[in-house]
């Protein structure tokens, strides 16, 4: 089994309303396809953080699930304005959000902390300041020995 | 403890009603979403000062079963039909997130396991 890409959904800028409609549709995705549970949940709360950064943060993006036989891949992929520094972005407490994001639970610097902490292995590459591509591997190892 | 007894303990007005035979072993009081993403467990009720349909969303990934708006705040319509959709309980409690979480804590409600990863 190579690479199967069950889910690719754009992500609108600043639509706070429709935030967590895609991760939505992958959990329900996943929960289909028999993913073990714990899986499932933790690729939701990473999903959900991505496609929230998208919409808090970005111009707009698109966020790529796919399942491979020893693990499930998430990207993100946005359309810049791009994060400065990306090890202060992943400090716990730090954020850029502005007051209406914050109004709405968010903004409070953990975000790239929780994908970080419920992923198996997180890269984020930030081409040059515009474009932010983060790429987080869940592995499934434990679920087929389970 | 299930939903019910927790409906008795804090006089909680229904909004959207699920099952009040859940269980529910312990409780997150927050207004930071991702602190709920970040700490909640399993069986875990959530109650919060916010009513957008984050607060529902937010749920749904974390598989919390019942959300408990708390100071009398009534959530917007958009929360209300989310919460249908997702088959998540919605109560309202007159008391401050802070009595809230005491009267349950007292009663039994365990807090949720910190696992810090800073």
């Amino acid at each position: 089994m190579g690479k199967n890409v069950i889910l690719e959904e754009e992500v609108e800028a600043r639509n706070f309303e429709r935030g967590g409609e895609v991760s939505s549709r992958l959990k329900t995705l996943l929960t289909r396809l028999n993913i073990d549970p714990d899986i499932i949940r933790r690729s939701s709360i990473i999903t959900y953080e991505l496609e929230m950064n998208i919409i808090i943060h970005s111009r707009g993006g698109k966020i790529v699930a796919s399942v491979e036989k020893d693990r499930l891949q998430i990207a993100a992929r946005d359309e810049g304005p791009g994060i400065e520094d990306v090890d202060r972005a992943l400090r716990p407490g730090f954020s850029t959000a502005d007051q209406d994001v914050r109004e709405l639970g968010f903004g409070a610097g953990m975000g790239l902390n929780n994908v970080d902490k419920y992923s198996d292995n997180l890269k984020i590459h930030s081409d040059e300041g515009t474009k932010v591509h983060s790429t987080v591997f869940l592995s499934r190892e434990d679920e087929e020995n389970g | 403890m299930k939903i019910r007894d927790i409906k008795k303990l804090l006089d909680l007005k229904t909004i959207v009603e699920t099952d009040p035979e859940i269980e529910v072993t312990a409780a997150c009081g927050a207004d930071l979403m991702s602190d709920v993403l970040a700490f909640s467990n399993r069986k875990t009720i959530l109650l919060t000062g916010l009513t957008n349909p984050q607060v529902v969303r937010t749920a749904e990934m974390v598989d919390i079963q019942a959300i408990i708006f708390v100071r009398d705040k009534n959530p917007e319509d958009n929360t209300v039909e989310l919460a249908r959709q997702k088959d998540i309980a919605l109560y309202r409690a007159g008391d401050s997130l802070f009595a809230c979480c005491g009267i349950l804590y007292q009663a039994g409600v365990q807090p949720e396991e910190i696992k810090s990863f800073y």
